[in-house]
């Protein structure tokens, strides 16, 4: 593959950062979600 | 439920294009495999442009009908936005180093210009941070979401009203819906990448608008409890 360094940068970037930024939501709705129900 | 079916097939899909994108689709005569970022570059920048277009018109939504669950969609779109704006300008570098012999360049409208959108939306997120009464921080967001959004047909036509190192439009343009010269392996992969991808923009859009929704019901919880102790200690005196 020519270029192989740019095309990996570019999608490990992408789907790195998709993934990374699912994950982190998750987090953030299980943490809030959690406040929720140990204020009740 | 639904939502979670919906991130599975969001996940296979993008999985799936990704490999044909890579290892499948046949590199391009002229660039190369540098060509091959063309596939998520492309769908990033459409999914930038309808997160943001989304966010404009809950804007007006909000103005509107005055809703939170429009501003928590607002909100959503902006945050998604911003991401796939930061992945599009990722990937035309990428792109651009090899076949422009440069990663970036200022006097280019496109790059310019999307630059100028990342900010105008890393200003909407930080706006929102000003204020906790809820009503007043949609309605400030809300003007901003729809001012900025000027700069979406700013940044898509910029190729057409300019000239610079960006290429022309690759898919929509005002005189091709579809560039009939253009390999149809290219074109069937492009149009994969766009579907899985608007597919997991669809699936982190509902999870941010259900975070958003939470993160307003907490704070009025807070709100509530305040008022409620403050009325608690009136009392007692």
């Amino acid at each position: 593959m020519t270029d192989a360094g740019f095309v990996m940068s570019a999608y490990a970037v992408i789907i790195g950062g998709l993934a990374v930024y699912t994950a982190l939501l998750w987090r953030r709705l299980r943490a809030v979600r959690g406040r929720d129900d140990e204020a009740r | 439920m639904k939502t979670r079916i919906l991130g599975f097939v969001a996940l296979a899909a993008v999985m799936v294009v990704t490999a044909v994108a890579l290892f499948v689709v046949p590199p391009d005569g002229n660039q190369g495999d540098a060509q091959r970022i063309m596939y998520p570059h492309v769908a990033s920048a459409w999914l930038a442009y309808l997160s943001f277009g989304v966010t404009a018109l809950a804007g007006i939504g909000w103005l509107w009908k005055r809703d939170l669950r429009l501003d928590a969609v607002a909100h959503a779109g902006a945050e998604i936005g911003v991401m796939f704006t930061a992945f599009a300008i990722w990937g035309g570098m990428m792109w651009g180093r090899p076949i422009w012999g440069v990663f970036w360049q200022w006097e280019d409208p496109r790059l310019t210009t999307t630059a100028l959108l990342l900010a105008l939306y890393v200003g909407y997120l930080l706006l929102r941070r000003l204020t906790d009464d809820p009503e007043r921080r949609a309605t400030r967001a809300a003007i901003v979401g729809i001012v900025a959004a000027i700069d979406i047909p700013i940044v898509h036509f910029s190729v057409e009203w300019w000239r610079g190192l960006h290429q022309t439009a690759t898919i929509a343009s005002p005189d091709r819906v579809l560039d009939p010269a253009a390999p149809m392996a290219f074109v069937g992969t492009l149009l994969g990448t766009l579907a899985a991808f608007t597919l997991t923009w669809l699936y982190l859009m509902i999870r941010r608008y259900q975070l958003a929704r939470a993160e307003v019901a907490r704070e009025e919880a807070v709100r509530l409890d305040r008022l409620m102790s403050a009325r608690t200690a009136e009392v007692a005196r």
